[in-house]
């Protein structure tokens, strides 16, 4: 990776087993964090934001749901809210939609990767985490085509390594990395 | 292209929320085999068949039955009682999409011993959606899904006395459409008509921009009645239109409003 590129945004999906790979992730990150980290985490319906202050409660820096519209900083974890699709607008705000599942998923990894891809292009950083479908696989795809950086959490480590397996497989993952490495590598570019 | 589009064929897709109309073009880009947007604003402003396919493409939405069924009990315990006073009873379903909001807010008043005194008037931009409304016909494995939040919306009754099942379809009961008109309507260019008790617009406002959604929320206030009620998407709310102050929070939680003044 070169020496410096000012990143913008950091993606992350993940399904089975992602409530305890994001609170290890997050663990040493606090507020003082530069760029959004803009989570989907697949999840029931009925719960409207359990996920939310259960992470929030586990974590230093600040866990909210995305909401419609809803200007996009730094510092800040948003997490997608259950039944809905999330995407970036262009002026960096959050778009929901209520289309159809995709990747039998409704909030999909897929649809959050591909709009923020079209958004922030290279300065993108896109990770896929444990879970035990494809979703996110595609995205991925779709943040190497603007040349952001991919990134898949090491199989062996995941509870669940069919999605980060899915990803690999496409080709498109730069970089095959522990939890712990992911922390540190988002401490090293966003603090 | 959008621009042109408006001003050809008189549809206004320019103040949809970008992100999710962008994945609707690229989606309908796939299926019909177009390269890229060139190509695609030449077919369409060729060929009017070609685009109503797009703008049904573009404005297709999906839902269910008692979709978020906290919703339906708030109406129930919020508002019917409030309804009940009424001599005769408007609703407007803006955006009913395929009508399973439609056969809900049927049920619902039925079960209370409203809907012989309501008029549902239900529409959408979608013809074929619309169409598809009109027939009320669903599929028989969506049943098992929709009984559910039936049952956890407060359902009085079992929800397969509403509906009859006939090959892999199910057919809802006509009684439920004696009361419901659908017709067509553009939120976006198309006026107020009426005056309603309740509006129910679910899960459209998010595909608008903000200074559209602000536009079409002036346009529900201004067609009820003072005390009707709003309800809205579990992720939608008033707090940036200008209409905010004129509204009083019934249920925060479930998105529904009552109009002050």
């Amino acid at each position: 990776m070169e020496a410096r590129r000012q990143y913008e945004a950091v993606v992350i999906g993940t399904s089975a087993g992602g409530l305890y790979a994001l609170t290890d992730l997050l663990q040493p990150i606090t507020s003082q964090f530069l760029l959004p980290i803009i989570v989907v985490q697949h999840r029931s319906k009925g719960q409207r934001d359990l996920l939310e202050s259960v992470l929030q409660s586990k974590s230093r820096i600040k866990i909210k749901q995305a909401d419609e519209k809803e200007k996009i900083v730094g510092g800040t974890v948003y997490i997608a809210p259950p039944d809905y699709h999330l995407l970036i607008e262009r002026d960096r705000t959050f778009g929901l939609n209520a289309d159809a599942v995709v990747q039998f998923s409704r909030p999909s990894i897929d649809v959050l990767f591909e709009s923020a891809a079209d958004v922030y292009k290279d300065k993108l950083i896109g990770i896929v985490m444990t879970g035990s479908n494809s979703d996110g696989a595609a995205g991925i795809g779709a943040i190497r085509r603007v040349e952001g950086v991919t990134i898949a959490q090491e199989p062996a480590e995941a509870q669940f390594p069919l999605m980060p397996d899915a990803a690999i497989k496409t080709g498109h993952v730069d970089r095959i990395m522990t939890l712990k490495t992911i922390s540190s590598f988002l401490l090293d570019i966003g603090t | 292209m959008l621009e042109s589009i408006r001003m050809v064929y008189g549809y206004d897709f320019t103040e949809y929320a970008e992100a999710s109309v962008k994945r609707r073009i690229q989606h309908f880009m796939r299926l019909k085999d177009v390269k890229d947007v060139p190509v695609l604003a030449k077919l369409l402003l060729q060929d009017d068949k070609f685009f109503e396919e797009f703008v049904q493409e573009l404005s297709v939405t999906v839902t269910e039955m008692f979709r978020d069924p906290t919703f339906y009990k708030s109406l129930r315990q919020n508002v019917v009682k409030r309804l009940a006073t009424y001599p005769f009873i408007k609703v407007w379903i803006a955006g009913c999409a395929t009508g399973e909001e439609v056969y809900s807010i049927a049920i619902l008043l039925k079960e209370e011993g409203l809907l012989n005194k309501a008029i549902i008037y239900a529409t959408d931009i979608n013809q074929k959606s619309l169409q598809k409304a009109m027939e009320g016909i669903y599929q028989v494995e969506s049943m098992k899904a929709y009984t559910l939040n039936y049952q956890k919306a407060g359902g009085l009754a079992a929800f397969s006395d509403y509906y009859i099942s006939k090959y892999d379809g199910v057919l809802f009961d006509k009684s439920l459409r004696q009361n419901i008109v659908f017709s067509p309507h553009n939120l976006v260019v198309d006026r107020s008509f009426n005056e309603f008790q309740l509006i129910i617009c679910r899960n459209v406002l998010i595909y608008f921009n903000q200074q559209l959604q602000n536009k079409v929320i002036t346009l529900l206030y201004e067609s009820m009645c003072t005390f009707g009620f709003l309800g809205l998407g579990n992720k939608e709310s008033l707090l940036f239109c200008d209409k905010r102050a004129n509204f009083e929070d019934v249920d925060r939680r479930e998105k529904i409003f009552m109009k002050k003044n």
